[in-house]
């Protein structure tokens, strides 16, 4: 037997023993469940996941012999939250250039560039997410020369060296400020930078092997990354902030009607709500924003994401690019502003899915992550109260059913530091 | 308002007395040239506040929950805001004298705490929106600008301060240059209070501040520019230079020797003199270490260290020297000098008895800091570090009051202080709670309960949501 075909049996067999399904497989009992789909929390159930997978959920669900039992009570489980749109794995430090690999300003290239193989699962901020409770992000390439960021990923937050669910999962383009300060000084130009780019990209989907024009300008490799959007394979995210650019985003399908956007920011959304909803275009919405922070955003209000989700429009948070474990703290202000009278927030079951099942569904995932209906990824977080409110923390945290660890350079700062007799050696020794 | 005017006036001349230049000391006043006399007797408050309390009602507030910002909690508790002042505090209506025509609000389930104050704040030198033109927070010319003053750049109609007070409680804040320099120039208190003028907004009888910055943000912005202080230890010695200019500045000055006046050297000798306080911008441990050593080198107090991500490291030394920390909850990473930064960082140095206040340094994080200090005090409690909900109010209420030297006038619901008070809508140190209004010196500047009482910046006239709940 060749060595291929003995590894190939042995890849087989271990495939076929029950332990790893069963190193994938726990129920966690007795605790407040937060589906994540919008439904109401349900208290003393059990979330059951087999081979990786949630396989039931409720307060009757018989737990197979040899899978292993985790006591929640008094405790809330929730699905693993979900961040759209972040720059987890890409950054070790923000403000020290060589650890950060958001931006590509100086690459020729700019929707070819391809942001999977840059994700480092073994970065602190992973680490320190993953301990907040967020188990999968997408991840968008931010800065480059072009108004195309490239094409973003979704990752799994889980600590082995496999991060990326899904490569290649959408493209990025600035539309608004930041789009017309890179296509040359005007919003003007950037939508001719953009007419023209999905142009070329649609004469190379009509003619995939034909010479291309004399006076094209982008270069093949970008101009081919572009033929998944305009054929509608890959979603194209927009990132735009003034109600007049939303509304000239929606107009685009009119010229490329296979388009399957999604708008990223949206502060002014609220003022276009009825022709968000009617275009069936999804929003992730940064969450608070409520000052005029640019002359794109005059008309920023915390409102923003309770008015477009009354107003029927398919709306999730995320964009904000600060720390994706602040997403629950993020929803829960949108509880808190049910109360203020004039406002408009999210009812607490909302709230949660705007972070968990609502992000999926717009990254086209809701069927494999994101809530805790059967079939979806075991991805589950145990918090010691209230998941959406500022004093609760996570207990536990599992990625496809398997329990995560939660130690980072915090954690171990902190339990150094946190003793009252240091000893008789310098703290140096203490680890 | 008399009694703060003579409070300012006292202070300035308690200042002459300890400088040992005041007039029954001099005694060769007939000898000196009028450029000695201007270089000793300038006015120390050319710019004076013209703030006027907004006129309020006799205001009692029962039965809801006090946090009164010593670390107290009163529940169904009393407060009654009398021409302008805390007038009383208690547990029961029975010992107060309540006018017949007094406003009562039943805070029944509500809270009640001292007017949140932000020990950090920009609002009005970098200013929404966040356009070039607005950018007028660092001085960044020279690394070290003793001579400018925040309060120079405030645009008063910067949005952010309404957002402050509806959203985050805030009553007052310390707006600072900021942290290009080493010496960035002094801040200025101010009431988020709409005004035409930045003395329209500035708290009467609170003491200037000096920002000072360790660590990266000096070394790189004059490095990048190829002069000093290129390296932290560039950083330490252009400090000291120019202590020991302003110590021989100081000491000329005593001697009545001064030929003229030097703004820059004017602040550097109030700080020796006790008058600013020292706000010093500093994140690593080590370098907070460093700089303790230098303010008793010159004969100065460290107020608070800001930012001071890893303040627990050095607790006990914090404590010692009495200076406070003025942290966030949790922003981690962004820049190498923060990468040690923890969520339980003001737990720790709760725990080791050093002074801790939640600041902001943010237009957003200053409309949510009782959140900001709720999740310090969740992260806090498990590690087994119990911060009762009265003491984490005092985070963001009398310790900031005591590092901005405004704690006599405000910070705490005392009898005779400022009316500044928030009435919460529910549990302060909750995601789900906002306030329902705002007292400032007993006026009442925001209720959520009436449209119209928030105050509309020029800049959002005949913008879309002019007036719009935020």
């Amino acid at each position: 037997m060749s060595a291929r075909k003995l590894s190939a049996v042995l890849a087989t067999l271990l495939a076929c023993t029950a332990a790893p399904a069963l190193a994938q497989s726990v129920a966690i009992t007795g605790g407040k469940v937060v589906i994540g789909d919008g439904s109401d929390p349900i208290d003393g159930a059990t979330v059951l996941v087999e081979g990786g997978k949630v396989t039931a959920v409720g307060r009757d669900v018989a737990i197979p012999a040899g899978v292993r039992r985790v006591d929640a009570s008094g405790k809330w489980v929730t699905p693993g939250l979900v961040v759209a749109i972040t720059d987890l794995g890409l950054i070790d430090v923000g403000a020290v250039d060589e650890s950060n690999d958001s931006g590509a300003g100086k690459s020729p290239f700019s929707a070819a560039l391809d942001i999977s193989y840059a994700i480092n699962p073994d970065a602190q901020p992973i680490k320190i997410s993953r301990a907040g409770g967020v188990t999968r992000a997408a991840v968008a390439p931010l800065g480059t020369d072009s108004i195309f960021g490239g094409q973003g990923a979704v990752i799994d937050l889980g600590a082995d060296p496999d991060a990326v669910t899904v490569p290649r999962a959408f493209q990025y383009v600035e539309l608004g400020e930041t789009g017309a300060d890179r296509a040359g000084g005007s919003r003007v130009s950037t939508w001719t930078e953009l007419y023209n780019a999905l142009g070329e990209a649609r004469e190379i989907a009509a003619n995939p092997n034909g010479a291309r024009r004399d006076d094209v300008m982008l270069g093949r490799r970008d101009a081919q990354a572009l033929v998944p959007v305009v054929t509608g394979k890959q979603p194209l995210y927009v990132h735009v902030e003034r109600a007049a650019d939303i509304r000239m985003v929606l107009k685009l399908k009119q010229e490329f009607p296979a388009l399957r956007l999604v708008i990223v920011g949206a502060t002014e959304g609220w003022m276009v709500a009825g022709d968000l909803a009617k275009s069936g275009v999804p929003v992730l919405a940064t969450p608070l924003n409520d000052l005029p922070a640019s002359f794109e955003q005059l008309g920023a209000t915390q409102s923003n994401v309770g008015r477009m989700k009354a107003g029927g429009v398919k709306v999730s948070l995320g964009a904000f690019f600060d720390q994706p474990r602040y997403a629950p703290q993020y929803a829960g202000n949108l509880v808190g502003l049910t109360k203020v009278p004039g406002a408009s927030g999210l009812t607490w079951n909302q709230a949660f899915a705007a972070i968990s099942s609502g992000p999926a569904e717009i990254l086209g995932m809701g069927d494999r992550f994101g809530s805790l209906r059967p079939g979806r990824a075991g991805d589950v977080v145990i918090w010691d109260g209230d998941p959406l409110e500022v004093t609760s923390g996570v207990v536990s945290v599992y990625i496809d059913g398997t329990e995560q660890p939660l130690d980072n350079h915090q954690t171990r700062l902190r339990d150094r530091y946190n003793t009252d007799n240091p000893g008789t050696l310098p703290r140096g020794y203490d680890w | 308002m008399p009694t703060m005017r003579s409070a300012l006036l006292s202070a300035a001349a308690l200042g002459l007395i300890l400088t040992g230049t005041g007039p029954g000391l001099a005694k060769d006043k007939k000898e000196e040239s009028p450029a000695v006399k201007a270089a000793r007797d300038f006015n120390k408050d050319p710019y004076p506040s013209t703030y006027k309390p907004y006129p309020g009602r006799t205001t009692v507030i029962t039965g809801a929950t006090v946090f009164d910002g010593t670390g107290r909690q009163i529940d169904h508790g009393v407060v009654l805001i009398k021409d302008g002042k805390i007038a009383a505090v208690g547990s029961s209506m029975a010992d107060m004298d309540i006018p017949a025509d007094a406003v009562r609000i039943d805070g029944t389930g509500k809270y009640v705490t001292p007017g949140i104050i932000d020990a950090h704040s920009h609002l009005g030198d970098y200013p929404s929106p966040a356009v070039d033109a607005h950018s007028d927070g660092n001085e960044m010319t020279n690394p070290t600008t003793p001579n400018v003053w925040a309060e120079h750049s405030v645009w008063p109609q910067d949005p952010g301060f309404s957002r402050a007070m509806a959203n985050g409680g805030v009553t007052a804040l310390l707006v600072l240059p900021g942290s290009g320099n080493l010496m960035g120039g002094r801040g200025v208190v101010l009431k988020p209070v709409s005004a035409r003028t930045m003395q329209g907004m500035k708290f009467p009888g609170a003491p200037y501040s000096l920002k000072m910055a360790c660590g990266e943000n000096p070394k790189r912005v004059y490095g990048s520019k190829g002069r000093a202080p290129s390296t932290r230890m560039g950083n330490l010695a252009v400090n000291r230079e120019t202590w020991i200019k302003a110590s021989e500045y100081r000491a000329k000055r005593n001697a009545g020797k001064l030929e003229s006046r030097d703004l820059a050297m004017e602040t550097l000798a109030g700080v020796l003199d006790g008058e600013i306080l020292v706000q010093n911008h500093c994140y690593r441990a080590d370098e907070m270490a460093v700089v303790l050593d230098m303010g008793k080198e010159f004969g100065y107090h460290v107020s608070t260290f800001h930012h001071a991500v890893e303040a627990y490291k050095i607790g006990d030394m914090l404590k010692a020297s009495d200076t406070c920390s003025a942290v966030w909850a949790d922003w981690w990473g962004f820049k190498m000098e923060a990468y040690d930064a923890i969520p339980e960082n003001a737990g720790l140095l709760y725990k080791t008895g050093a002074c801790v206040v939640i600041h902001s340094d943010d237009e957003n994080g200053i409309q949510r800091l009782n959140q900001e200090a709720a999740k310090a005090q969740g992260d806090a409690r498990r590690i087994g570090v119990v911060v009762p909900d009265g003491e984490v109010i005092r985070w963001l209420t009398l310790n900031p009051a005591k590092a901005i030297g405004i704690d006599k006038l405000t910070g705490s619901l005392e009898v005779g202080k400022g009316g500044d008070v928030v009435l919460w809508n529910g549990p302060p140190l909750s995601v789900y709670s906002r306030p329902e209004k705002v007292w400032v010196d007993g006026a009442l500047l925001y209720d959520n309960q009436d449209r119209k009482r928030r105050a509309v910046s020029d800049f959002e006239l005949g913008q879309p949501g002019e007036g719009d709940v935020k």
